[in-house]
């Protein structure tokens, strides 16, 4: 039992130590260039004179957004995302808000099972899954091409995720208040309007919030629904556009690009700054 | 209160109580009402289009033509025609690749290895990191496909300029490798932020008792680590394979090309059913796919149940 084969041992996993972290922390800087790369374009490339495929230092210029400004199918799929991330956020909000404290306030037998099995039943009738139906059920009812449609179709798939969050607000809401708000007479209309709904706010706004970024990155309901090219939110376009175009108009597209992106990030990055991590568990399809 | 439970007014609690959970005074045909318009429209476009996908599966459908005027009963045969088609194994063969890869080795392992590397670090480094994987997964997926399209472009994409590779076509030579790295850009985040707050969690003293006793990273990644994280492990891959098993996305980058060689389960029912027009046969397979979710899914509620219980 001499100290020299400890010694070498304690060497040895030194070295191999030092070589695995080594090797780690290159495969950790490939991943994080590999993560990078798309990224840096989508912030260069609309501001260069002439924006290419490669990545390069840009002659700064605010021109593409001149241009895109002036490109009607541009802006109007733009208009169309925010409507359809408007549309399905009311609907969302005032039916699943409505569902959600009756289910809080009211004993149903069973009712958190239905509610469990409901947000599963969403997790499994995805937009992929169930493309073919809800193309046939849609063309039955004549929605083909129509907003409505997708609103349906969108909101339909959001809600139980909504209820099930917001039946969590509506629960922890005392219901003391609601108590004295009917001492002075106030119906449950009334309750709901002018107690409930201003407490539940954080509730009901990180709803809004999450529907709008929901249905603004969604491409396949529209996509299959619907079929004028002048109805189509973003998502749809910004595939159309370089997809049929044949050349590219990078200059247009890299600014689109960056236009239709930057809500959503500086909304996600607020949300996610002052409430921490919060859009997980099947919430992002 | 406690002292109340044991009085003989039980009984008399009871009643009150139960008015008590009606405070609004909303009443059951009220509450009804409100609850109703929800759920039929849960009903009809998430309930009823899975349940109809049994029916249309067993039709001739088309969406022209004869058959989209008057569609036939056919039984089983779709399933009989999906079952023996090539083109259907093969599309299912390339899921579970695309899954594997993608999702469970992919996304887990890049996600946990990015947890991992910004642990003890603090500051800008650990705020870019979290932040460009973040927006890889918050961008639009149309975005972010055409993102990926510009990174491997034939002529003059940035990756054939790094790697020296000019004119290498990444989307035809290597079709299943690119969307296979497109998608673990795009939903690593989710991977990453699971697997930090699950670290976070790790008692501290059982990290330094098993430094303590001269375990290298390695073991104590494997003995220390591993074990209390197994939970998180299991709920991350359940999602992660549900999430990229259902994903549309990879359409944006090659459309299933070239010759179906990324034809996917979600883009070959597309194909099939709205280009191709036979929606019977794409109800079909989407009925097949409703229930491989059905399984991960039901595999994800055990888990989940399993890890409240202790």
């Amino acid at each position: 039992m001499t100290a020299t084969p400890v010694r070498k041992v304690a060497a040895n996993s030194t070295v191999r130590h030092f070589l695995s972290r080594v090797a780690f922390a290159v495969i950790m800087t490939i991943v994080g260039v590999l993560f990078a790369l798309p990224m840096v374009w989508l912030v260069l490339a609309p501001f260069d004179a002439t924006p290419s495929l490669s990545l390069s230092w840009p002659d700064w210029t605010l021109d593409n957004f001149a241009r895109l400004a002036e490109n009607p199918y541009a802006l109007r799929s733009i208009g169309n995302s925010l409507l359809l991330g408007i549309g399905t956020m009311i609907i969302v909000v005032v039916l699943g808000a409505l569902a959600a404290y009756a289910m809080s306030r009211i004993r149903i037998p069973g009712r958190d099972g239905i509610l469990y099995a409901l947000l599963l039943l969403s997790s499994i009738v995805t937009g992929t899954a169930a493309m073919v139906p809800t193309f046939q059920i849609i063309t039955q009812l004549g929605l083909i091409n129509s907003y409505v449609g997708v609103l349906l179709v969108l909101a339909g798939g959001i809600l139980p995720t909504v209820i099930f969050i917001l039946k969590d607000f509506m629960d922890s809401i005392p219901k003391s208040y609601e108590e004295s708000a009917r001492l002075y007479g106030a119906g449950p209309f009334r309750i709901l309007r002018d107690v409930v709904a201003p407490i539940a706010r954080p509730g009901l706004a990180f709803i809004s919030i999450w529907t709008i970024v929901q249905v603004w990155g969604n491409f396949l309901v529209p996509f299959i629904l619907l079929r004028s090219p002048d109805m189509q939110p973003a998502a749809v376009l910004m595939y159309t556009f370089y997809t049929e175009s044949g050349q590219a108009d990078l200059r247009l597209i890299s600014a689109f690009a960056l236009l239709f992106s930057a809500p959503v990030l500086i909304i996600y990055f607020v949300v996610n700054r002052r409430y921490g991590f919060r859009f997980h568990g099947g919430i992002k399809s | 209160m406690t002292t109340s439970t044991t009085t003989p007014a039980g009984s008399a609690i009871a009643p009150r109580r139960r008015r008590a959970d009606d405070v609004a005074g909303l009443g059951k045909v009220r509450a009804g009402i409100f609850v109703a318009p929800a759920l039929i429209l849960i009903g009809i476009f998430l309930l009823f289009p899975a349940v109809w996908t049994i029916w249309l599966g067993m039709t001739d459908y088309r969406l022209t033509g004869l058959q989209a005027a008057s569609p036939e009963f056919v039984g089983l045969d779709n399933y009989v025609e999906a079952l023996t088609d090539p083109s259907f194994w093969n599309s299912l063969w390339l899921t579970l690749v695309f899954v594997l890869f993608s999702g469970i080795i992919g996304q887990t392992l890049i996600g946990f290895g990015l947890a991992w590397s910004v642990r003890n670090i603090h500051g800008w480094t650990k705020g870019l990191i979290e932040g460009l994987v973040l927006a890889a997964w918050v961008i639009p997926a149309s975005v972010a496909s055409f993102l990926w399209l510009v990174l491997l472009d034939r002529r003059s994409g940035t990756i054939n300029g790094l790697l020296g590779t000019e004119g290498a076509a990444w989307l035809i030579d290597h079709p299943m490798e690119s969307i296979i790295i497109f998608n673990i850009w795009v939903g690593t985040a989710f991977s990453m932020q699971l697997f930090s707050s699950a670290l976070s969690a790790v008692p501290p003293s059982q990290i330094e008792s098993a430094k303590m006793v001269g375990a290298s990273g390695w073991q104590q990644l494997r003995d220390v680590i591993v074990p209390n994280i197994k939970g998180h492990i299991l709920t991350n891959t359940l999602l992660i394979t549900l999430w990229t098993f259902n994903t549309f996305t990879p359409y944006l980058v090659t459309a299933g090309g070239p010759n179906g060689k990324t034809e996917i389960l979600s883009v070959y029912i597309y194909e099939t059913a709205i280009p191709g027009g036979q929606l019977g046969l794409g109800a079909a397979i989407s009925l097949i796919m409703l229930l491989i979710n059905l399984v991960i899914a039901l595999a994800y509620v055990r888990v989940s149940k399993g890890r409240n219980k202790r």
